[in-house]
């Protein structure tokens, strides 16, 4: 019998019979020619749609198509982290529902995740950050969210070797929260894939969305680089490219595609247990169960489709790294590469209704959209299935900055680069 | 990424800093439909995957505003130009079809 569950038991009695018995993850799907649903994009945020549609809402008859092969895209790209230390009250109760879901994703979706509560500290330098930060945190306690305040002591005693006395930027302590941490972002993919597969959904790789058929202004099916697939809804879930997409469809979004770098060295024995962010310069890190040293910083700044930065960012990156933390230097860089995000013109998602019947969208992640994943699935599906929002993402219309309701976390008004 | 400034020459991309979209420009707020126009010009964006005009400074050089043509896709640039030079061309042309 084939080893559909993963277990001890599977492991053992594949382990005694060659470990012949093992399945694909999922389906190689050919399309059909209709189905209720169709999400645009099988990336962590489209699967987990598909997964979540099937499974909480019933709704089996579902398929994801998928341009290049599953977490070809963002999901595979990011730097791994999760956290919900968010200060505003639309963003604070979505995030907090996603790092509900990830502490149980393992368990939900029978597959290791490497879901890793490892804690994501943000230093402050200043008694001006300080404040921030214990805004910020009351912010999230009052919503039931974990945060503690660390004085330059306590952060100390976790990281001994930062640099403490930095003549610009000396450390005063930092934002704990415990119940962060990184999660395998292939992982994610892969498990909502397969979880998604076990439910009934089609997950249809290396097959391009090319246009839509609109009649009357309401959808009926997407047309693809294999023909036509009929379905009476259909989800875009392609951040990064999401302008492209639905520029198919006619619509003009309030995004704009920015490329943000990321870094890995070589591997190195254990070194930072947790991730820890700069809050001087713009340089988070972390370090992966392989060894490797993960960081990444601020955008490139400019418009970008390339999947590549330039050097000035690189540069800019590895001194806020070397302002904080002086014994990476001798370190090797092993690879950087880009990512395009959806930036929209607050800094924060959308997950709504289009003026097109029956056309959603998932996009604007920013790069905030891996820690997302869960929550966005649920509420992408919670959308698509009900039409209406889910109760924690009712913040994240299409149409809040026509009417002057934007989540801004950072402040930085409609340039995205700055967000 | 390297930018040549019509001023200072090619110069290094850490010199400049960004605006956007170049092709743009702003509504008439004595229009009737100015809160429509002003929203589409503040928030929506073409975000066009292919060649683009964009809006850079050169923020440690001649600090003139540019407009750069430059492949979204692969970050080729195949034109500069001064921006007052563009806007004196667009007021040009418009005089000129009037």
């Amino acid at each position: 019998m084939p080893s559909d569950r993963y277990s001890i038991f599977s492991v053992l009695t594949e382990a005694l019979r060659g470990q012949t018995g093992w399945k694909p993850a999922w389906r190689k799907a050919t399309p059909k020619p209709n189905y209720d649903v169709v999400i645009v994009g099988g990336g962590g945020h489209g699967l987990a749609a598909a997964y979540y549609l099937a499974k909480r809402y019933g709704l089996s008859n579902v398929a994801v198509i998928e341009k290049g092969w599953i977490g070809s895209g963002n999901v595979g790209r990011n730097t791994t982290i999760v956290r919900s230390n968010y200060m505003l009250p639309g963003n604070i109760p979505f995030y907090e529902t996603s790092m509900k879901l990830w502490e149980g994703l393992e368990q939900d979706l029978n597959y290791n995740a490497m879901v890793s509560q490892r804690g994501v500290l943000n230093l402050y330098h200043s008694d001006g950050q300080r404040d921030a930060y214990v805004r910020r945190g009351n912010a999230m306690r009052m919503h039931g969210v974990d945060a503690e305040l660390l004085d330059r002591d306590a952060v100390q005693r976790m990281y001994p070797w930062l640099n403490y006395d930095n003549a610009r930027f000396p450390i005063k302590g930092g934002l704990l929260q415990r119940r962060g941490g990184t999660v395998r972002h292939d992982a994610v993919a892969w498990g909502y894939a397969r979880g998604a597969d076990q439910h009934g959904v089609d997950i249809i790789e290396n097959t391009e969305v090319t246009g839509f058929r609109i009649t009357n202004g309401r959808i009926e099916g997407v047309e693809t680089s294999r023909g036509f697939v009929g379905a009476r809804k259909v989800g875009l879930a392609c951040a990064g490219n999401s302008s492209r997409v639905a520029s198919m469809a006619g619509l003009n979004l309030p995004l704009e595609s920015h490329v943000l770098q990321a870094f890995v060295t070589e591997g190195i024995k254990p070194f930072i247990d947790g991730v820890v962010t700069f809050g001087a310069g713009h340089f988070y890190i972390s370090q992966s169960d392989k060894g490797g040293l993960v960081f990444g910083g601020d955008l490139d700044g400019y418009n970008s489709y390339a999947q590549r930065g330039n050097l000035p960012v690189v540069e800019d990156v590895i001194e806020g790294g070397m302002a904080l933390m002086p014994r990476i230097g001798r370190v090797r860089l092993l690879r950087s590469w880009g990512g395009i995000m959806d930036m929209s013109m607050d800094g924060s998602p959308i997950i709504d209704h289009t003026p097109i019947s029956g056309l959603y969208l998932n996009g604007g992640w920013c790069y905030g959209g891996f820690k997302a994943t869960p929550a966005a699935g649920l509420c992408f599906a919670h959308l698509i299935a009900r039409n209406e929002p889910h109760a924690v993402a009712r913040a994240y219309r299409l149409d809040r900055f026509r009417t002057g309701h934007m989540v801004d976390e950072k402040g930085m008004g409609n340039q995205p680069n700055l967000h | 990424m390297r930018i040549s400034c019509p001023h200072c020459g090619e110069r290094a991309l850490d010199e400049f800093s960004y605006l956007g979209d170049a092709s743009v420009t702003r509504p008439d707020p004595a229009a009737a439909d100015a809160a429509d126009a002003f929203y589409t010009y503040a928030y929506e964006r073409r975000n066009i995957a292919g060649p683009t005009q964009e809006l850079w400074y050169h923020q440690a050089g001649c600090h003139a505003w540019l407009v750069v043509t430059r492949d979204t896709r692969t970050h080729e640039i195949s034109d500069v130009k001064a921006a007052q030079d563009v806007a004196l061309e667009r007021v040009n042309s418009t005089t000129g079809a009037a």
